[in-house]
């Protein structure tokens, strides 16, 4: 593949904000963005935390008749997109419509509206649902959706590994960029606080029931319980190098250099949870393919689930690439809750920013870590040299991936004629 | 990236569940002979709905190998995918070493995963619509593996001990396609030597019924099931909804060579656009597939006159089979005339996300059988489908060349090329 793929643009739609500079104070100044549930009435429920999306108003933003047609998880997708789009100075309209592709993670679709159709549908003898019901709730909807918005009418797909598709889909739009598409809209945002949706979730066995927002997703820690769910995600733009550069491109955030996908091969039932030499061999294959040691690592952001047999396995993982604190690691998610496949999608937008600002925010969540959990935790936000940041993410029952992001100065820049057009 | 240079890929085994056909072999055997499995839906009462009719498998879990757990535990998409890809793994007489599994791959299909488990426990939770805040305390304990479909390819992964690269991909009705492409592309760029690749779906519940009822997209011909999908016909009225599952074994071609498999056909070139143009409603002018079509004739290095079949997506709405048919017009000009061209949806309806890879199972067959299945129920010529659609009986022929599209709500368009194996690249 000689094509390179490097990320451009930036959209965030996520608890800790609703750009990437709100989310990136939010992780700089340590606020904890988990609340009580506020989109319903949650008191009933054994869960009622999360990370919630404040202030996301859609009018004026998205036409009316569309808000109506779609769910709150597709709005946020909108924003998050048109977001991203802007930060790369992409517009649209200037590309071959077939150049640009969307290719996001998704895990449970447009949930509240579903739930509302549901109702509809049983709580009447007459059977009925609206007529967009179709349209808005299965797990293509929002791809389709952003399709049609920004014309992009390359090769589109929608990834599903749970919280492992944030970073499958940055893959996936790597290699459409590898196969010739300029531009591709990856990642993911996911809406699952519906009343049906959380309780759908409580049955995974792996939410917090803490009710106390600092301290209800401690991943790695010793008083680790569970993860609170959250909201939204982040969009980026993935771009062929060389397109990139010849258009001038106002920045490069990052290369995505490498990456490992693997499976356990196992359900993730508590007994299972100790193997992780996959998830390990998956950090390795996203460093083999990027041509880096894991001495050439300067951060790792890790899955952070916060379940306890989880947490060690992943730990165990980190130390046997690594080596006992071999690398900083850092994770945000106890600020934002645990977003699904739109948190793996938020962690590379926090690489990135790291990579940018060579800055490190200091983890949150881990105040005492947990026997088997002792991880070279970044304390203090500090300044660091950032040049390669590995990512890791799991999704329930099995999926590992890991993507290794490169900073744009470690680059071999390419020739000259790519500012041309040419080759 | 084009055939040449790349690491070619071929099918090494079959496993389908179809309605009326719940091997690949019976699958085969029903579809050649041209017969409908389209009946009056029994999986639920259908008197509320408009449209009544469906293509239903008689699927027995115990039957089909699953233990009481498997089937406690799965949908019945997953269980579906399950069977399939036991049977496509047995098939290809694969011995998944320690040292293979690393290597191999699952990658599924599926438009709307656990709809079916999702509504079912929404009516008991909800007590029947009464309630907005439902209570989870009388929810099944695999509740969050419905929501999530994810679950789809861990399952099989897991069955197997997979540790390769596994997913899914749930791009709507282009699902199946599109998850046989995605896996293509993992052995063609080297990221696994053998992928278990397919889709899942069993859509046939209230919520799929009143949701297709809602825009009109399934036929209101109740009174006569059996021929109540028309595809290409005149007097087509909407599509039949379907159910089931199909997975292939993709594998690299030296890989497959070395251990002496059976070989059906070599998995030639996939490709997808979308056509940005509205989430149900289709260009008359059929650009984005006929693009589609461009980029896998170009891959493989192909002039429209070798495409021996058309597995078309032919789903049997008005505005599908006219856009279809304009599609394959402009992709490949007056060959388009002569090219035999089925939709097999006229007998095992549509299995929205599962149907793209039961026809990538028929391609397979058709290659490695010689002959095409027909288009059931086809009547009245349409003057805007004039093509040849293979109508009600099989046709005995060499397949050298079989295409298949897809085409579904979101814009997707896709199409997957897949060839008799010949010893040079194309």
């Amino acid at each position: 593949m000689s094509r390179r793929a490097v990320i451009t643009g930036i959209g965030v739609v996520a608890p800790s904000g609703l750009s990437a500079d709100e989310h990136w104070a939010t992780l700089t100044s340590g606020q904890c963005r988990i609340g009580p549930i506020t989109i319903f009435d949650a008191a009933g429920y054994a869960a009622r935390l999360a990370g919630q999306v404040a202030g996301l108003d859609v009018t004026g933003r998205v036409a009316a008749r569309l808000v109506v047609q779609t769910d709150r998880w597709t709005w946020m997708a909108f924003l998050a997109a048109e977001q991203a789009l802007a930060d790369a100075a992409l517009d649209p309209a200037g590309l071959d419509p077939y150049d640009l592709s969307v290719v996001l993670a998704s895990s449970s679709g447009g949930n509240e509206f579903g739930q509302r159709e549901l109702q509809r549908l049983w709580s009447q003898p007459a059977r009925k649902v609206g007529a967009y019901q179709s349209i808005a709730w299965f797990y293509a909807a929002t791809v389709g959706q952003l399709s049609i918005r920004h014309q992009a009418k390359g090769p589109n797909s929608v990834l599903v590994s749970e919280s492992a598709g944030g970073l499958d889909s940055l893959v996936h739009a790597a290699r459409t960029v590898a196969r010739g598409t300029c531009a591709v809209l990856a990642g993911g945002v996911e809406a699952p606080l519906s009343p049906y949706a959380l309780a759908c979730q409580l049955r995974s066995d792996r939410l917090s029931t803490a009710t106390d927002p600092s301290r209800a997703y401690l991943p790695f820690d010793t008083d680790a319980g569970g993860y609170v769910p959250g909201e939204g995600g982040a969009v980026l733009v993935v771009e062929d190098l060389d397109r990139a550069l010849a258009r001038g491109a106002p920045v490069i955030y990052g290369e995505i250099a490498g990456w490992g996908c693997t499976h356990d091969g196992l359900r993730s039932t508590r007994a299972a949870a100790g193997d992780s030499r996959q998830y390990a061999r998956s950090m390795r294959l996203a460093m083999a393919r990027g041509g880096t040691e894991p001495g050439g690592v300067s951060l790792l952001i890790p899955d952070a689930l916060g379940v306890p047999e989880a947490d060690r396995a992943e730990a165990a993982a980190i130390t046997a690439v690594f080596g006992p604190a071999g690398v900083p690691v850092t994770s945000h998610k106890s600020l934002t809750g645990r977003l699904y496949q739109g948190g793996s999608a938020l962690d590379v937008v926090t690489a990135l920013l790291a990579m940018r600002a060579q800055l490190v925010p200091a983890t949150a969540g881990t105040p005492r870590p947990a026997s088997g959990c002792e991880l070279d935790f970044v304390r203090t936000t500090r300044r660091q040299a950032v040049d390669t940041v590995l990512v890791c993410a799991r999704g329930m029952d099995g999926y590992n991936s890991s993507l290794l992001l490169r900073h744009p100065r470690r680059l071999t820049w390419p020739e000259k004629r790519a500012a041309n057009g040419a080759g | 990236m084009s055939a040449g240079g790349a690491r070619r890929v071929v099918v090494t085994g079959i496993g389908v569940v179809a309605p009326g056909g719940l091997t690949a072999k019976a699958f085969w055997s029903r579809i050649t002979d041209g017969r409908t499995a389209t009946r009056r839906i029994s999986l639920f009462d259908p008197a509320p709905f408009r449209s009544q009719v469906a293509a239903e498998c008689d699927f027995d879990p115990a039957a089909a190998g699953l233990s009481a757990r498997d089937t406690r535990r799965c949908d019945r998409y997953v269980q579906f995918g399950l069977v399939a890809a036991a049977e496509a793994v047995t098939d290809s007489g694969l011995e998944l070493t320690e040292e293979l599994l690393e290597a191999t791959g699952v990658v599924m299909g599926t438009a709307v995963g656990g709809t079916t488990a999702l509504e079912a426990e929404y009516v008991v939770l909800s007590d029947t619509g009464r309630l907005w805040l439902v209570d989870a305390d009388y929810a099944d304990p695999f509740l969050y593996r419905a929501l999530v479909p994810s679950s789809l390819a861990a399952e099989i992964a897991c069955r197997y001990a997979v540790h390769g690269p596994v997913q899914v991909i749930s791009t709507g009705c282009t699902s199946g396609i599109d998850a046989i492409g995605y896996a293509h592309q993992l052995v063609q760029d080297g990221e696994a030597d053998v992928v278990l690749a397919g889709a899942a779906d069993s859509p046939l519940s209230p919520v799929t019924a009143a949701s297709f009822d809602a825009i009109k997209a399934t036929t209101p011909d109740n009174d006569d099931p059996a021929r109540a999908s028309r595809p290409f016909d005149r007097t087509r009225t909407g599509f039949v909804l379907g159910e089931g599952g199909a997975v292939l074994v993709l594998e690299e071609l030296s890989h497959a060579r070395a251990r002496d498999a059976r070989i059906y056909c070599e998995s030639a070139a996939y490709a997808a656009r979308s056509n940005g143009f509205h989430m149900t409603g289709l260009r008359p002018d059929g650009v984005e597939m006929a693009l589609a079509i461009d980029s896998v004739m170009r891959q493989a290095r192909l002039n429209p006159d070798e495409v021996s079949y058309i597995c078309a997506h032919g789903s049997g709405t008005r505005q599908n089979d006219r856009h279809e048919t304009a599609a394959f017009k402009r992709a490949l000009g007056a060959a388009a005339y002569r090219i035999p061209i089925s939709s097999i949806k006229s007998m095992v309806g549509h299995s929205l996300g599962a149907i793209g890879a039961i026809e990538m199972a028929a391609c397979s067959l058709a290659i490695d059988g010689g002959v095409v299945p027909p288009t059931a129920n086809w009547v009245h010529r349409d003057p805007e489908c004039d093509l040849d659609y293979v109508p009600n009986v099989a046709r005995e022929l060499p397949v050298e060349v079989a295409l298949s599209v897809g085409s579904g709500f979101g814009g997707f368009q896709s199409a997957m090329l897949f060839s008799a194996l010949r010893d040079q690249p194309r």
